[in-house]
């Protein structure tokens, strides 16, 4: 009878599980299935199956350039919003301070602002200092988005973190330098890694900063809201689409590796948002 | 700035370990927070509060006319198209944080009272979803509720319609259903987080006292979960009352959100006032909403117990 009790609700509860994951990931998988068909209106059934959509993507320019742009931005806004982040996570995680709780609530304030809101209010700030719009501005948005999302991974990686090994080594003659880079930087590397994999995959997809902060050149996700308005471009677009899916998924599913491996390290479970 | 950032750590760190006895923890803590609390103050505080400037001034073409007036909150509050364009996106955000929250809350409880050895891998399947780009995902409901997309072209293959359905794209149902969509995961977290803390000894008490499952879920499990469904709720309405995105892509005429007329503000209306206005209304408004969801909810947790 027990046993029959406790698996009923779980039973009920797992096939909606189910039901749930599928709804979360059909309708993505709809993008690689059309991006192959032969036809350029995404409907079933498939017309033919062909590779044709992505051979043309390497003989798009205006691609070539988004890509370069993409990247460019997604490099420089990982690095700077991670090296924001560490010292952000390492004062919050290790030291007590009044205000500690209000600065955190500030840093992680773009993760529940409206982007519009935050995207037009710093276009307006450039746009007063005279700042003209290109990568860099739209760098400068990313890492304020980015950097709730790297302090939340490296939080996890910091918290825990066992004081007496740098003390130790500090004991043993090893100068500061040396024990932050033999001690404590081996410790925490994997959740810097993760911090850079994520932030790098959110500036790669991210879209409405970038569309409001840039000048001229676009980013991926920029030419892809370009091309949407011509639907003979659309299998171009489900094909590049794609491969960014695939990006994403793959960059994601190491930084999650890394940063479980990281909160392993210093014995903390815990997932990204925990 | 940035290359002072970018050479800041290790020297930082080894400043931090040498001066250890001679500053005190809070002036290292706050020494070492500084960068970013900065970078968040330039570019984020102070740019909401130029917006909350600009939205009492007036602009003639490209000048801004720097007199106090309270015009622009006339018109964003009177004006029947912003008021209508107002009141769709709170119907909108809050159908998609209750339906959101609705649909999370299960998933949720599943994952942290059944989810056994698995926890971790359920939490992955589920964020990874999200990690993809937002604009895709949209993209994709694009492709299944369109005019040839997939269901119309699916159920006029099993026979249900005889024509394609122009009923499914381009009105606030498909924004509700996209938004709901998008932001599973963030619902989803916060909850199961919350239900981690539940105290697994209560639940058996509960039972023990004589409280079926059904009981001691309502009475036990669910009123301490509500900080999670608090949380969900507020981390779903804030962020989609100002949605662009998917109000642009699947929302045609009967779906357009106040996003979307800011934007025209700032973009070809050119009237940075009006847009500020608008945003600051939007802010406030959607604050007020998510005030009134927080108490309502208490209360009922408060009757449950």
């Amino acid at each position: 009878m027990m046993a029959i009790k406790r698996l009923l609700p779980g039973g009920w509860l797992s096939a909606y599980a189910f039901l749930y994951v599928a709804f979360l990931y059909l309708p993505v998988i709809f993008l690689p299935i059309f991006s192959i068909n032969t036809a350029a209106t995404p409907k079933f059934p498939l017309s033919g199956v062909t590779l044709k959509w992505y051979e043309d993507l390497p003989r798009t320019p205006a691609l070539i350039d988004a890509t370069w742009n993409s990247l460019i931005v997604g490099v420089s806004a990982s690095v700077l919003s991670t090296v924001l982040g560490i010292l952000a996570a390492r004062s919050i995680t290790r030291y007590r301070y009044p205000g500690r709780r209000a600065i955190n609530g500030l840093i992680m304030a773009p993760l529940v602002l409206p982007e519009v809101i935050v995207a037009i209010s710093m276009l307006l700030v450039m746009l007063q200092l005279g700042l003209s719009l290109s990568l860099f501005t739209v760098v400068l948005g990313h890492v304020l988005v980015c950097i709730p999302y790297s302090m939340t991974v490296l939080t996890s990686g910091f918290e825990g973190f066992d004081r007496s090994l740098e003390e130790a080594s500090a004991d043993l003659g090893e100068s500061a330098f040396g024990t932050f880079r033999r001690v404590t930087l081996p410790m925490v590397m994997p959740a810097i890694i993760s911090s850079l994999l994520v932030c790098f995959t959110i500036s790669l997809d991210e879209f409405i900063i970038a569309f409001f902060l840039t000048g001229t050149e676009a980013t991926l996700p920029i030419y892809i809201w370009g091309q949407l308005r011509f639907a003979a471009k659309l299998p171009g677009v489900l094909a590049l689409g794609t491969l960014l899916l695939f990006a994403s998924f793959l960059l994601m599913t190491i930084a999650e590796i890394l940063r479980r491996r990281a909160a392993s390290r210093t014995r903390n479970e815990g997932g990204l948002y925990a | 700035m940035t290359a002072a950032a970018e050479g800041s750590p290790p020297l930082r760190m080894t400043q931090v370990r040498r001066s250890a006895l001679l500053q005190s923890e809070p002036v290292q803590g706050f020494a070492l927070i500084s960068p970013t609390f900065l970078y968040a103050l330039i570019l984020l505080v102070l740019p909401i509060l130029v917006v909350f400037a600009h939205s009492f001034w007036t602009q003639n073409y490209l000048t801004i006319d720097h007199t106090f007036t309270l015009e622009n909150y006339r018109v964003a509050l009177t004006e029947p198209i912003y008021r209508d364009l107002l009141w769709r996106s709170l119907y909108i955000s809050l159908t998609v944080s209750v339906l959101t929250v609705i649909l999370a809350y299960p998933i949720a409880y599943f994952i942290s009272f059944h989810g056994g050895r698995h926890k971790s891998l359920w939490l992955f399947l589920i964020t990874i979803p999200f990690w993809t780009s937002y604009l895709l995902r949209v993209m994709s409901w694009k492709v299944i509720l369109g005019y040839n997309g997939v269901l119309n072209s699916g159920l006029m293959g099993l026979g249900i319609i005889d024509e394609p359905s122009t009923a499914l794209l381009y009105n606030s149902s498909a924004v509700i259903i996209t938004l709901t969509h998008a932001w599973a995961t963030f619902a989803i977290l916060p909850i199961f987080v919350s239900l981690e803390k539940v105290d697994r000894t209560l639940v058996e008490a509960a039972t023990d006292l004589g409280d079926g499952p059904l009981r001691s879920f309502l009475r036990v499990t669910l009123p301490l979960s509500t900080p999670g469904v608090v949380s969900a709720m507020l981390i779903v309405m804030i962020p989609t009352v100002g949605d662009y995105v998917t109000p642009k892509l699947v929302g045609g005429k009967d779906g357009v959100m106040i996003a979307n007329a800011i934007q025209a503000q700032f973009g070809k209306a050119s009237n940075w006032p009006l847009g500020a206005a608008l945003s600051v209304t939007t802010m406030v408004i959607v604050t007020l909403m998510a005030g009134a969801t927080v108490l309502i909810i208490r209360a009922a947790q408060r009757l449950a117990r």
